[in-house]
């Protein structure tokens, strides 16, 4: 296998789904990948099944997933500020309200990560870190020492992950690279409508890594989501591509390149 | 107060669990519970030692003009540390006292570690010119790593916040404020809650007020439980005699919510495990980060309690989630 897709949180956003897997097999993927979190913050959780199954996307379980699967009471995205809380506990009760028990249960059959290679790469694909499932490895706070020990620890070469929602990506040794892929469900926070997907791939031991922007029908997905009651903050951010909530989580860099 | 910050809710991390507990470590009864790292994530600095500008009545460690128990670091001891940090995998610095800018070499021992890795530095904000704030933010720019200031201000008024930290404390911390936030940086304000709990929603919104007049209108703010130690056991009162952290008390506990379990703390004169503990001879656990690395923190003292109830306040994003 030469060229994979890499998917990061759906978060309910089928409109975005349905157009990256388009986009994906139209650019020659192989496989496809999704690093979990499936629901929460858009409408109409059990959406997003069929259209990952149908496509044979291969998901790793994301904290969310975990959550929704098990019915525990909190999304576990570890937050650690009250108004960040505050929204992730609208959108949890509300995915896990609206998540069949069928998809429930798929969800619970996830892998916590998949391996595989990309020519002689070693990958290992998990949704925080290898090492936790909710860790944020953002792009100004994650050192490439860090990286280093956190893929010889994990046995790889290659780290996929995601959970923060903001695409990046590094080389932090010879074969070493670490792709966030950002996310399907929402934009990157960088006032664009838009949201991303990865496109990795191996000439060799060198990986190619491009970050694919994915536009998609985000007036209908803000339409439904406030059809659904979905907060007003959360329907700003689909139409705008600014966060409006979980915020305090962000690094001072990442925050001062938003609006809010 | 040393400036810690971290808004965590009571209890967080005595309730946080899940699939990263690890047992407590079996040792005899009487004897405190002993952490083992379980990964070097922090690295802090107590880059200035214990001297500091400031008086404050809530300190923990009770720095001063004229405490010279710890002495100022060097560029190059920090520089020492952090080429012994590299291999153990460190994801992130902080830089703490005192006051981190009374260290004539801050600006270049941050210039040093901006190459490696994000930094914070914990801060009174009333030792920031307008050349160093713009030193500041040539390395801030320079570097692909974040640099945090964690500004401490205990009150939204010059006699609630003056009352702690000394007179005119308040008027050069604001102004500190504006020339960072002026800079393009977004500090994180700090605050010992100082109040009764049923005043925190309405003394929030006057911080935001406060820092909205100063140019800062998404202000980060964060509150932090008392520490019982140091001057604060004296403005205040100090743990009961009864608060210890036990065996019993660590059945099923997630130990990664302890800063000692992420974290150690490099000083002039040797390596302890956390920033809260620099008074305790007991905290002291080597000459060199690979010697401290391998040994276990015990929970010996009071303020384990602390930790024990709100999870590592100290860091950025720490008191609650799982490791």
């Amino acid at each position: 296998m030469r060229s994979v897709a890499v998917f990061g949180g759906v978060y309910s956003n089928h409109l975005a789904l349905a157009a990256a897997v388009e986009d994906a097999l139209a650019r020659g993927a192989e496989a496809l990948y999704c690093l979990g979190d499936l629901g929460g913050f858009g409408p109409n959780p059990d959406k997003v099944f069929p259209i990952l199954q149908d496509a044979g996307v291969r998901v790793v379980q994301g904290n969310y997933d975990d959550s929704i699967a098990r019915g525990l009471d909190d999304c576990r995205c570890g937050y650690t500020d009250p108004r960040d809380n505050h929204y992730a506990r609208l959108a949890y009760d509300y995915a896990l309200r609206m998540t069949s028990l069928g998809n429930r249960r798929w969800l619970a059959e996830l892998p916590p990560a998949i391996r595989f290679r990309l020519g002689p790469l070693r990958v290992l694909a998990c949704h925080g870190s290898p090492r936790q499932v909710n860790e944020f490895l953002w792009e100004t706070t994650t050192p490439s020492h860090f990286l280093a020990k956190l893929a010889a620890d994990a046995d790889c070469d290659v780290i996929l992950g995601g959970h923060t929602g903001i695409h990046w990506s590094r080389r932090f040794a010879h074969k070493g690279w670490y792709v966030n892929a950002g996310a399907l469900g929402r934009p990157a926070n960088d006032g664009r409508t838009c949201v991303w997907y990865a496109m990795v791939s191996a000439d060799g031991e060198r990986l190619e890594v491009e970050h694919v922007p994915v536009r998609y029908d985000h007036e209908a997905l803000a339409r439904e989501m406030a059809g659904e009651g979905i907060c007003d903050e959360f329907v700003a951010t689909i139409r705008t591509g600014w966060w409006t909530t979980c915020l305090e989580i962000l690094p001072g860099k990442e925050r001062a390149r938003g609006h809010f | 107060m040393k400036d810690l910050n971290i808004l965590a809710s009571p209890s967080a991390a005595a309730q946080a669990g899940g699939e990263h507990r690890i047992a407590a470590p079996g040792t005899a009864m009487d004897s405190p519970p002993q952490v083992p790292l379980r990964a070097l994530d922090q690295l802090w600095f107590q880059v200035s030692g214990t001297v500091c500008n400031l008086r404050c009545k809530h300190c923990f460690i009770s720095c001063s003009p004229d405490n010279h128990s710890f002495w100022f670091m060097t560029r190059s001891q920090v520089a020492a540390a952090l080429a012994e940090s590299v291999p153990l995998g460190v994801k992130e610095y902080y830089f703490t006292g005192g006051e981190p800018f009374m260290n004539h070499e801050m600006i270049g021992i941050l210039e040093d570690t901006l190459a490696l890795g994000p930094a914070t530095t914990l801060t009174n904000a009333t030792l920031l010119p307008e050349r160093t704030v713009g030193e500041l933010a040539r390395l801030a720019a320079g570097s692909p790593y974040t640099l945090e200031l964690r500004v401490s201000l205990d009150g939204v008024t010059p006699e609630m916040n003056d009352a702690i930290r000394g007179d005119g404390a308040f008027a050069r911390c604001i102004e500190g404020v504006r020339r960072l936030v002026g800079a393009g940086f977004l500090p994180i304000i700090t605050a010992m809650q100082s109040w009764p709990e049923a005043d925190t929603g309405r003394i929030l919104g006057d911080f935001r007020r406060l820092l909205a007049d100063v140019g800062y209108h998404r202000a980060r703010l964060k509150i932090l439980p008392p520490l019982l130690i140091g001057e604060e056991a004296r403005r205040t009162q100090g743990y009961a005699p009864s608060i210890r952290v036990t065996h019993e008390m660590l059945h099923g506990f997630d130990l990664d919510q302890l800063l000692c379990a992420r974290a150690r703390l490099v000083t002039a004169t040797g390596v302890h495990v956390c920033p809260i503990l620099l008074d305790y001879p007991g905290a002291r656990l080597g000459d060199t980060l690979r010697e401290a690395v391998e040994r276990p923190a015990s929970l010996a003292e009071q303020a384990c309690h602390t930790c024990y109830l709100h999870g590592s306040i100290c860091a950025n994003t720490g008191g609650e989630g799982e490791f």
